[in-house]
């Protein structure tokens, strides 16, 4: 009954036997203990679960641990590299882009997934980017701030993978 | 200054309650009612008890006379109160109503386990329009009351018979304050562990109110209540949703006492949307009677509110705020308001972000339009022309409430400047002659905040702050208020940082926890700040006397030439002769040179009681265009110009406002929450119920005026709430004035795009 | 939040998955990228005893021109048909049909295959697989056959897939010269999906009057349809915004519109209208500047 599978978090490597209809995110947060991805909806609108499979921003919710088999995921407790946070996370603190944080390690990630693709967004495109993720404190103009915040800091670096 | 808060929640190293797992840890799924009125007649419940997994099925039987009901807290005359379990017994009121819980040892097993259980409910007729439910044929939805009126509440002042008498002209319209739906993003949900040793029973909960909730725990289990110990760990989210005791809560507590293993249950958003309350569901019917200078004499309203089925904490409460705040910015001299709080077989309303300002913000704010639109006069005209002048504060209402500070006109004054309001209107009628739809809403509001005093609260409206100097000089800030994502570990950090001269990096702030934290009355009704902010700022000042009087001694002066410098305490005019805070701190703990009759260490608590409620003011600005061919709004400009009294963090107030006018545009253009006439609801998910996502919110421009609050030494007077009571009104506004070459005078909340459209077709655009 | 237990599988070839399917008969559903089928299993509003997980084959997720067809594997995700620079050359309405789907997240798992087979009809891309005369490959242990878009979808989450066929390919010619097309959607504010969302692709000739019009339109019926009432008004005619008005106000003819708590039929239908002229008059637009 139970499959096995191998995944890679945050670049560590795990096995487990799963029973097929585990969610991605149950997977993260009861067998691995990786709470920082949330959960706030069952119908793949809000956001709250999102990470990066294979640098691609996906609603964890609505994958089953058994189709992440083989995948590299990054949640947002993997984000920081060498202590240092992501310029998105970065972004976040500067600009107060969050309140309560609930949706914010899922919103963080899909800034994060999108000046991957896109370093220089516009306004729009930040919004267009980030509508998968419902945020119910902060009107969202502080997230936009935070993440255009990142997009320049990238920008100085000389850019940075995800 | 950057969040304190915000290092672990960026990193996703906060705990909310689902994030906690204890050993042996239970989980608890609940069976709930897919009928809105119904009797209970049998519960098989043996094939979910022989479940793989499963430990216990529980149903109202196995409570009755263990638990005791669900607390509602509002005192009103007359007020029916119907009893409330955590599992129904006998009979079902609404959709969502507890029937049974399963719990399992994992949750998979447990979700499993409910479709297994076996209910006979034998249908009865439902109710769900309040209006319909006041009539003598309506079905009843408590059988016990005689009718479904759960309660009336009157205020009259000012002659308003005579002032009718007196009009010019009398304006009269109907309000309908739709029912929303808060969605705060995380769900409720309760993790409860009794350790037999100790006789501890401890309850994580998603909670506003940790103090309040332990009390009600202890009364509803009958523990004592030093034996229950609560625990609100990050909470994601509230909007007043968390600001109530629910039967799960209780529930899970009884769970985890009674199977001896801890007990998690997290709430789905089905059932979020289901079982959580609701906000709002008020109709009114206001009439103003107005001289046709602009005056406006007086006003009449007529209050229905759906309540539900049953009273959560504050619900029939809910509506008197409206009540109270009714006349607005305004000063009208006479008043007459009849409230009717009506059951219905729905959830119950209560408290949602505003709570009952918004709805009387709203009315008012539509009616002075309406006001503005009869006597052919500009909306900002009739608005000054009401206001209270800066030198009439404090200013009584005829309603019975004190408006401690204000100058509304300024903030007028800006708004109007801010939004460039005489082009805006050249610029409208340039475009109504082109067919396109531009409107300019304002809505000027006042409202009440800062809950206390307790007088005119259901309980307690103090509230509690300690704030301990540790012996290396560190600081330790215990307070009452259970702060949520307002920011007050970091407001309130600046805050003592500042009075002691010391870092904020150097000061914590806990919150949340009964047995850390004294009594303490919770977050909600933009209190955190002007009531738990006061009673921490005031019990500083007692350690700031405190170090003071030792470093005198210590210096060899008087304790009244001691001031608090940076990082140290220095004999005022002579910056040589100083102690350093951190020799004066040890000296407090090490205790061995002290002043006479000084007690040893720094730790001080302050219960403070405010005089009064804070009324924080403003003006915004909205600018619509509504697309002609599809109803659609879009919304060109906003800008807020907020009076919160003095600021302590401006980042963290903008983040409010920003908020606060995103969740009432959700409520005027798309949130409602819709029962059929059976009581199901249609809007039962995030795919039916619009909440605003990033691309539907225009960038907001936010400026203040400060007027300080006198009530309280910080001047502050609360934000959280702002936003939502401003915007609904200046959203619609803008709207209705963007159709006024139609005749439009009036549109129902929320603003659908085909409401917008049938009125543009019917008149022929 | 939970879906109920299932049996598992995941082939590593078609052969395989049409195996299985061929065994578990209507116990099964195939899963592709997930993003209509788990939130239901999660609801519980599907309860399928078997999964077959065709995201383990290779080879059903691809984009290629051969001889001006253009052919789509089935497991292709919305995200990639959106940023496919062939698509974008030589079908431009598909990619930006695409991009009107959920949300990046959606699009990143959602697939092309699991959509049209799923016939939600809200769903977007039918709109544009209509407008684009498309063939849906239909495979089975007997073979393969193609059906078009048209015949494609039967009714509200009912397609032409019988038992024991997958949706392995969707394909159809790319733009001539002096085409244009656009998809303009007014989109249900919870959910994102169609109310009315309207594939519009017209083709110029010499003397600029349209030598193809076509015109998918989803979310207004039980099954998305074309709007053949708009085209016969546009074929053959010379395109102007008065005559491009005067034909989307055959956007409904002989349909019936469907009505819920966002829309009423009658403000569908309206809508149809208005958004057909918006597709259209975009589309020819784009048509001219190819001049």
């Amino acid at each position: 009954m139970g499959v096995r599978i191998s995944v890679k978090v945050n670049e560590r490597s795990h096995t487990a036997e799963v029973e097929p209809r585990l969610l991605l995110v149950h997977y993260l947060r009861d067998v691995l203990g990786l709470t920082g991805t949330h959960i706030g909806c069952e119908t793949s609108l809000c956001g709250a679960c999102t990470v990066l499979l294979d640098g691609k921003a996906v609603k964890s919710c609505t994958v089953l641990a058994v189709q992440a088999d083989g995948a590299d995921i990054t949640t947002i407790e993997g984000l920081a590299r060498d202590g240092k946070l992501h310029p998105v996370q970065e972004g976040f603190w500067e600009e107060h882009g969050l309140q309560c944080g609930y949706c914010t390690p899922g919103m963080i990630l899909a800034g994060a997934a999108l000046l991957a693709e896109n370093p220089g967004p516009s306004e729009t495109e930040i919004r267009r980017a980030i509508a998968g993720n419902l945020c119910r404190c902060t009107g969202y103009q502080h997230i936009v701030n935070a993440i255009q915040s990142a997009a320049r800091k990238l920008k100085k670096s000389g850019g940075r993978k995800v | 200054m950057k969040r304190k808060e915000d290092p672990r929640l960026i990193q996703g190293l906060g705990h909310y309650v689902d994030d906690l797992s204890l050993p042996g840890q239970l989980y608890a799924a609940i069976l709930r009612s897919p009928h809105a009125h119904a009797r209970l007649r049998k519960i098989d419940r043996s094939a979910a008890e022989r479940a793989a997994g499963v430990v216990a099925v529980i149903t109202g039987e196995d409570i009755r006379g263990v638990l005791g009901t669900i607390p509602v807290a509002a005192a009103l005359p007359e007020l029916k109160v119907p009893p409330h379990y955590p599992l129904a017994i006998d009979n079902i009121c609404y959709v969502g109503e507890p029937v049974a819980v399963v719990v399992a040892d994992d949750r998979y097993r447990a979700r499993d386990a409910v479709d297994l259980i076996e209910v006979d409910y034998e249908p009865l007729p439902a109710v769900t329009d309040p209006e319909k439910a006041l009539e003598k044929s309506s079905p009843r939805v408590h059988e016990q009351f005689k009718d479904n009126q759960a309660c009336l509440w009157k205020i009259e002042a000012g002659f308003p018979d005579r002032a009718f008498k007196k009009a010019d002209r009398i304006v009269r319209q109907r309000f309908l304050n739709q029912r929303l739906i808060p969605v705060a993003m995380e769900p409720r949900g309760v993790l409860a562990s009794y350790d037999p040793g100790p006789e501890l029973l401890t309850v994580w909960s998603s909670t506003q109110i940790p103090h309040l909730l332990r009390t009600q725990i202890a009364a509803m289990l009958n523990v004592p209540e030093m034996r229950v110990r609560v625990i609100a760990p990050e909470v994601g989210g509230g909007f007043g949703s968390k600001l109530n005791v629910y039967g799960e809560e209780a529930l899970v507590a009884h769970l985890a006492m009674k199977l001896g293993r801890p007990v998690k249950w997290m709430e789905t958003r089905r059932e979020n949307f289901l079982a959580t309350i609701h906000g709002r569901d008020q109709i009114d019917d206001v009439e103003v009677a107005v001289k046709q200078d602009g005056r406006i004499l007086a006003l009449k309203c007529r209050l229905t509110a759906d309540l539900g089925a049953y009273h959560q904490l504050l619900t029939p409460a809910i509506p008197t705020l409206t009540g109270l705040l009714m006349l607005g910015c305004y000063k009208i001299p006479a008043v007459k308001i009849e409230y009717v709080g009506v059951f219905t077989n729905k959830m119950a309303t209560d408290a949602y972000r505003g709570a009952g300002r918004p709805e009387a913000t709203y009315l008012i704010e539509r009616m002075v339009d309406l006001v503005a639109l009869e006597l052919g006069k500009d909306p900002a005209e009739i608005r000054r022309q009401n206001f209270p002048k800066p030198k009439d504060f404090p200013y009584s209402t005829p309603t019975g409430v004190i408006y401690d500070s204000g100058n509304y006109e300024a903030t007028l004054k800006k708004a109007l400047e801010l939004a460039g309001y005489k082009k805006l209107r050249e610029e409208q009628k340039k475009l109504w002659k082109q067919g396109r739809y531009l409107g300019i809403g304002l809505s000027t509001y006042v409202e009440i905040c800062a809950m206390g005093p307790s007088s005119a609260m259901p309980a307690g409206g103090w509230e509690s702050g300690t704030v301990r100097i540790e012996p290396t000089g560190k600081v330790t800030v215990l307070t009452g208020a259970s702060p949520h994502g307002q920011g007050q570990e970091t407001s309130f950090a600046q805050v003592v940082a500042d009075e002691l001269g010391i870092s904020p990096d150097s000061v914590i702030v806990i919150h949340g926890d009964t047995q850390a934290v004294p009594y303490g009355i919770g977050t909600f009704g933009s209190r955190a700040t002007a009531v738990g902010g006061t009673a921490m700022f005031l019990a500083v000042q007692k350690l700031k006397d405190k170090l003071k009087r030792l470093a005198g001694h210590l210096l060899g002066v008087d304790p009244k030439r001691i001031e608090m410098g940076e990082g140290k305490l220095v004999v005022k005019g002579k910056p040589k002769k100083s102690k350093s805070f951190l020799e004066v701190v040890q000296a407090a703990y090490v205790a061995k040179t002290l002043p006479p009759n000084f007690e040893p260490g720094l730790e001080a608590t302050t219960f403070f009681e405010p005089s009064n409620f804070t009324f924080p003011f403003g003006a915004h600005v909205c600018v619509v265009e509504v697309d002609a061919e599809t109803g659609d709004v879009h919304i060109l400009r906003y800008v807020a110009v907020d009076d919160c009294g003095n600021v302590i963090n401006p980042l963290l107030v903008d983040g409010q406002v920003h908020g606060g006018i995103v969740q009432a545009l959700g409520q005027a253009l798309f949130e409602e929450a819709v029962y059929d006439e059976n009581g199901q609801l249609l809007t039962g998910e995030l795919m039916d119920y619009a909440i605003p996502r990033a691309w539907d919110v225009p960038r907001i421009e936010t400026a203040r005026t400060v007027t300080p609050s006198p009530v309280n030494p910080m001047g502050v007077k609360g934000v959280g709430e702002a936003g939502t009571i401003a915007a609904t009104p200046a959203i619609v506004n803008a709207v209705v004035d963007a159709l006024r070459p139609l005749g439009v005078r009036d549109i129902q909340m929320p603003l659908k795009r085909e409401r917008l459209w049938a009125l543009l077709e019917a008149r022929g655009s | 939040m939970i879906p109920a237990s299932f049996e598992y599988f995941a082939p590593r070839s078609l052969e395989e998955a049409l195996q299985l399917l061929a065994h578990h008969g209507t116990e099964a559903k195939l899963l592709a990228g997930g993003h209509s089928l788990l939130p239901m299993m999660k609801l519980r509003l599907a309860t399928p005893r078997t999964l077959i997980d065709l995201g383990r084959i290779r080879g059903l997720s691809y984009i290629r021109e051969d001889g001006g067809r253009i052919s789509i594997g089935a497991m292709t995700t919305h995200a990639e048909v959106e940023s496919s620079e062939l698509l974008r050359r030589r079908a431009p309405l598909l990619p930006e049909t695409a991009a009107e789907i959920g949300d990046v997240q959606v699009r990143n798992r959602g697939t092309l295959g699991g959509s049209l087979a799923h016939a939600d009809p809200a769903a977007d891309y039918p709109a544009a697989l209509l407008a684009l005369d498309a063939e849906c490959v239909l495979t089975s242990q007997k073979g393969t056959r193609t059906v078009v878009a048209k015949d494609f979808f039967v009714d509200m989450l009912t397609t032409a897939l019988q038992a024991g066929e997958i949706l392995t390919e969707v394909r159809f010619a790319a733009d001539s010269p002096r085409t244009g097309s656009a998809y303009r959607k007014l989109h249900h504010p919870a959910s994102g999906f169609a109310i009315v969302g309207v594939a519009a692709r017209l083709t110029l000739d010499a003397t600029g009057k349209g030598s193809a019009v076509s015109v998918g339109i989803t979310g207004v019926a039980p099954k998305p349809y074309r709007a053949t009432g708009v085209e016969r008004g546009l074929l053959g005619q010379t395109l102007d915004a008065k005559r491009i008005a005067e034909a989307s106000a055959q956007a409904t003819r002989g349909v019936e519109p469907l009505s819920d708590l966002q829309a009423s039929a009658r403000y569908r239908a309206a809508m149809a209208a208005v958004f057909t002229r918006r597709a259209l008059a975009a589309a020819l637009g784009r048509a001219q500047k190819q001049g």
